[in-house]
Order: C-alpha cells, then sequence, then structure tokens
C-alpha cells in the first residue's frame, strides 16, 4: 500500500514519523529541565506550591557564600585526586597487556570484571572489607603488622579517599579497556620502525605512544573530572555523608536540598552551577583537542 | 616491546599478581561468609573459609526477606521495555536523519549530539516533577521513560553504524519496489544486528547497576528493583554481615555471568561508548 506512494510522499512521511518522538522526548528530558533549572534558580519555589517570587542572584549568592553548600566540593577533590592515579595504573596495565604475555585475555578480563558489578553490591561489599573490627583489610594490615584498628569510613580526615579507593577499584578496569582499545589502534610498523632508528622504549613511548593516545587520555581524564564533580551512590549508601558530613558530596547536597528540604530554587542554583562545571571542563578540553589537532 | 628484558618481565607478573589480588581479595570476605552457619559466623574468624560451600540457607533466607523475587521481575521488566523501545526509537530516527536530506537536519543532529554534555545527574530535581506530572512517581514505568528518554547513547551507536550501511543496498531494494518502511525494518534493521548487541548490553548493565534513579522514583515496598531491594535488606540486617554477603553475592552474580558469556561484545561496547 504504501509503495504506491511517491518516493518523496514517503520520504515525508518517514521523516516526520521517526524523528517527532525522540524530539520530543530530548526536548523534554534534555532541554527543557536545563532551561527550567536556570529560570526556578532565580526563584525561591518550594516544589509544590502556584507561587514563586523572582528572587534575583541570591540562590546564587547562597551557593557560593554559605560552606556548608560550596565548601563540599573539597570533598569531591580526593576522587579526582584518586582518578589521577588510577588512570596512570590504568595506562600501565594497558600496555602491559598491549605486550606479548601470556593469560592477558584472562587479565584483561578480571581487572575490568568489577566495572560491571552493581554499585549498590560493591558499596556494601567494601562496607565489609573497610569495616573496623571485622573487616578483611584491617585483618591483612594487622597480619602484616601495620596496626588493624583504623576506622576506613569512620575517620573525617580519610574518610573521602577511602570512598575514592573504591572508585579505583571499580573503574580502573574500565580506563584500561579503553586505552587499551587505543593502542590496539597504533600500527605496529611505527613501533619496528623507531627500533631501526635505535629508539629505546621509553622514547618509543614518550614519541609513539602517548601522541597517539593522547586523544584518550584527554577523554578518560575528562570522565575523571565529571565523575569527581558527579559522586553520589557510594558516599550515600554507604556512609550517608557521614562521618559529621565529612564525606558529603555537592550531589548529595542538591538531593538534600530538593527533595527533603524543598528548596527547589536552591536546589536550582547548585544544579547550574555543577552544569557549568561539567560545560567549562569539556570546553577546555575540546580547546585543546582542536588546539592539537591543527 | 623489543628484547625480553628479564627485570621488565618479572616486573609486569609481579604488578599483574598485585592487580589480581587487589581485584579479588574485597570480594573473598563475602564469598567466605555468605555460606556460614550462624554457629560458624560466631565461632570462626572473619577470614576463614566455611566447612562448606552447599550451606545455601542464608541465600535462600536473603532471597526471600529481601524480597528479590519481585526485585528481578520489577527489574526485568523495566530493561526490557526500555530497550524494546530505545532499539525501535533510536534506529528509526536514525535511519531517518542518516538516509535523507531535509530542512534543518544539520540543527536537528546537533541538537542531540550538544544534549550529551548536559549532566543527567543535574536535571534530576526538573526531571522529577516532570514525572510526577505525568503521574509516573510510583510505577515501573516512570523510570522506563526516564531510561528512554534521557540517554541517547543508542543514537550516536546507531547513527555511526547506519552511516557505513552501503545506500546500494537501499536502491536495490527500491529498485524491487519496496517501500522506504519496507527497506528499513527489512533491510536496514536486520543489519543493525552488532549495534544492538552493544546497545542491548550496555543499556541492561547501566539499567541493573543504577540506584539512583528506583531509589528517587520507586519508593513503594512493591516496586522494589535489584538495587534498592539490597539497600532494604542492608537496611534492615546491618552487622548481620553473613546474610549481607548472601544478599551481595546473589545482586553481583547475573552481571559477572553476563560478563564471562558475553565479554567480547562487552569490551567492543565499553570502547564505542566511551569513544563517542
Amino acid at each position: 500500500m504504501l509503495s504506491r506512494l511517491p518516493f518523496e510522499t514517503q520520504k515525508r512521511i518517514i521523516i516526520v514519523s521517526f524523528i517527532a518522538l525522540p524530539l520530543l522526548l530530548l526536548l523534554t528530558f534534555s532541554y527543557y529541565p536545563a532551561l527550567e533549572l536556570i529560570r526556578l534558580s532565580f526563584t525561591n519555589w518550594d516544589g509544590m506550591s502556584q507561587e514563586k517570587d523572582w528572587i534575583g542572584f541570591a540562590n546564587y549568592r547562597e551557593v557560593f557564600t554559605n560552606p556548608e553548600i560550596f565548601g563540599v566540593f573539597k570533598h569531591n577533590i580526593a576522587y579526582f585526586v584518586v582518578g589521577i592515579v588510577q588512570n596512570i595504573a590504568a595506562i600501565y596495565f594497558a600496555i602491559v597487556l598491549n605486550g606479548k604475555l601470556k593469560g592477558r585475555y584472562f587479565f584483561r578480563l578480571l581487572l575490568f570484571l568489577p566495572y560491571i558489578l552493581n554499585g549498590v553490591a560493591v558499596a556494601y561489599l567494601f562496607g565489609y572489607v573497610f569495616d573496623t573490627t571485622d573487616g578483611s583489610l584491617n585483618f591483612l594490615l594487622g597480619k602484616l603488622g601495620l596496626g588493624g584498628e583504623t576506622s576506613w569510613l569512620g575517620s573525617e580526615s580519610f574518610v573521602n579517599y577511602t570512598l575514592a579507593s573504591i572508585g579505583f577499584w571499580r573503574f580502573m578496569g574500565f580506563n584500561m579497556v579503553i586505552y587499551l582499545a587505543a593502542l590496539q589502534s597504533i600500527p605496529a610498523d611505527l613501533y619496528e620502525a623507531a627500533s631501526i632508528d635505535g629508539a629505546n622504549n621509553w622514547q618509543k613511548f614518550r614519541f609513539i605512544t602517548v601522541p597517539n593516545i593522547y586523544k584518550i587520555i584527554e577523554l578518560n581524564l575528562f570522565l575523571t573530572v565529571t565523575g569527581a564533580l558527579e559522586v553520589f551512590d557510594l558516599p550515600f549508601v554507604l556512609t550517608n555523608g557521614g562521618p559529621a558530613g565529612a564525606s558529603e558530596t555537592f550531589v548529595m547536597k542538591i538531593i538534600e536540598t530538593a527533595f527533603q528540604f524543598n528548596d527547589y530554587g536552591l536546589a536550582s542554583a547548585m544544579s547550574v552551577v555543577l552544569l557549568i562545571a561539567v560545560v567549562v571542563v569539556l570546553s577546555i578540553q575540546r580547546y585543546f583537542l582542536n588546539r592539537g589537532r591543527d | 616491546m623489543t628484547k625480553a628484558n628479564p627485570i621488565w618481565i618479572g616486573m609486569k607478573y609481579i604488578s599483574l599478581l598485585i592487580a589480581v589480588f587487589v581485584v579479588l581479595y574485597p570480594p573473598y570476605i563475602i564469598v567466605a561468609n555468605a555460606f556460614k552457619t550462624p554457629d560458624e559466623y560466631l565461632t570462626k574468624s572473619t577470614m576463614s573459609l566455611p566447612d562448606s560451600f552447599v550451606h545455601f540457607s542464608n541465600f535462600a533466607d536473603a532471597f526471600s526477606q529481601a524480597d528479590m523475587g519481585r526485585a528481578f521481575g520489577n527489574t526485568i521488566i523495566i530493561v526490557c521495555v526500555t530497550l524494546l523501545l530505545n532499539v525501535l526509537i533510536g534506529a528509526s530516527f536514525c535511519y531517518a536523519v542518516t538516509r535523507f536530506k531535509f530542512k534543518l537536519q544539520g540543527p536537528l543532529v546537533g541538537l542531540f549530539l550538544f544534549a550529551t554534555i548536559i549532566p543527567q545527574i543535574t536535571t534530576q530535581v526538573i526531571n522529577f516533577k516532570t514525572i510526577q506530572g505525568l503521574g509516573l512517581t510510583n510505577h515501573l514505568m516512570g523510570p522506563t521513560l526516564l531510561y528512554v528518554g534521557a540517554d541517547i547513547l543508542q543514537i550516536y551507536i546507531y547513527m555511526q553504524f547506519i552511516r557505513n550501511i552501503p545506500y546500494d543496498l537501499d536502491e536495490a531494494a527500491m529498485m524491487e519496489g519496496a517501500s522506504l518502511f519496507k527497506i528499513f525494518y527489512v533491510v536496514i534493521l536486520p543489519l543493525l544486528g552488532p549495534a544492538t548487541a552493544t546497545i542491548i548490553i550496555l543499556k541492561t548493565i547501566s539499567i541493573y547497576n543504577d540506584m539512583f534513579t528506583p531509589f528517587l522514583y520507586l519508593t513503594k515496598p512493591e516496586l522494589v528493583v535489584v538495587s534498592t531491594s539490597l539497600m532494604r535488606f542492608f537496611g534492615s540486617n546491618s552487622g548481620n554481615w553473613q546474610m549481607v554477603s548472601a544478599a551481595i553475592l546473589i545482586i553481583m552474580i547475573p552481571t559477572a555471568v553476563m560478563f564471562v558469556f558475553l565479554q567480547r561484545y562487552i569490551f567492543a561496547g565499553v570502547t564505542q561508548g566511551a569513544v563517542k
């Protein structure tokens, strides 16, 4: 029946019918909320009442001046620091597993495994590992004679590093697999030519490997930074922000402000700040990437 | 990489062994304790192995107490509906925007690509109100709609894939009198198999592992999903580690098994998904 219609008409029907729904979804769940966030961030809406008053930049002033809000960003630093170490480890293991090596498929499989496990299950698993009295980490440290009574999740000074190390365990293999794919796409003759010219392994790494996976390093760093800014589930499940708010993250604050304190205006302003932070990071990355290409 | 330097080889294996230990040591404690009887749990040290690995009563208790039958059921419903809609909507959209030229095509595609820079976690505050307005909070279709609407991974993957399918195939089918609809579901859709496999795997893993969305949108006890069932179970059993260990293992096993069998697709998918 349809095939009797001229192609031009068919084409029009297809374009309209195949595009309408995804476009509607995109506008509803990506663009509308982004714009609505900006609008609400200038109001004092409580999430329910009909009225909302325009209060100018008061919410933003609150975000930047209240140390209870902006100060939690410093908890996210731990995730960033550990994320950098994680990337270095990932590059190292990617290079090791890219070479000729017995059992490299097994190692790749095993190192990647944590990434696909359920996040809540991983969080509680580490709740047990880090448990002060029964935990396996303190048990191991005790056997090694390194003390064994550290309260890993109860210390305000390093609880964020403890939590970030779980992120390391979970995501190192993921980063590694991405690096590995990039390494495999480097032509082998480049290395052969360099060997003929007498380059040593370090020179090959520095002048062939790094330039060829540069883009992927940037991609992984971007994922690390945005991941660090958006941490939510680990501290939420394991410590609920404790002890004494030491492991609260910015996203936890947003959720709490919106859904517990019903301060949608302030929560929107906080979301906008986070959104801008991510966009800035992305723009910087794109800028350097494009500059590198010219 | 050229000459086999024994020190370098030794270092490689030592670092790999350390890595293997770091990956396997944490799960060891739950495997060791999930099989212990209450008596063993009290008398033996935490790190010792249980007397038998066929003591499954902790698993049975955890499974029923955490209402996991229902949790897996709900998760499967959400995953299946999401995947079905994602594949159909994503593939048809990409067919339309890659095969035809029309006004505003460039800006339209740009609109989709640009959306990826908006972190989904920031828009939750508004999306919650939208879902509430549609009456879909505490309804399995609420999270489903979000998974379908807010993620555009499938559009990336399909778009790249369709561009690589030669247009000659479409033309040949046109010669034989096929309608454009028919070309889509007889010629294009079947050829998208590998891309669809990638999307199915990545989406299944991300939905199965998501805690944020169900925690926010599905608060009624009967709408429990895998992640929230474990959270609730932990809430009422904290400190009771042999039960919690069993529950953790039950939740972890499905994706781990899936991984071992589908590793090739998973590695391919993860790389594609990240480098989008």
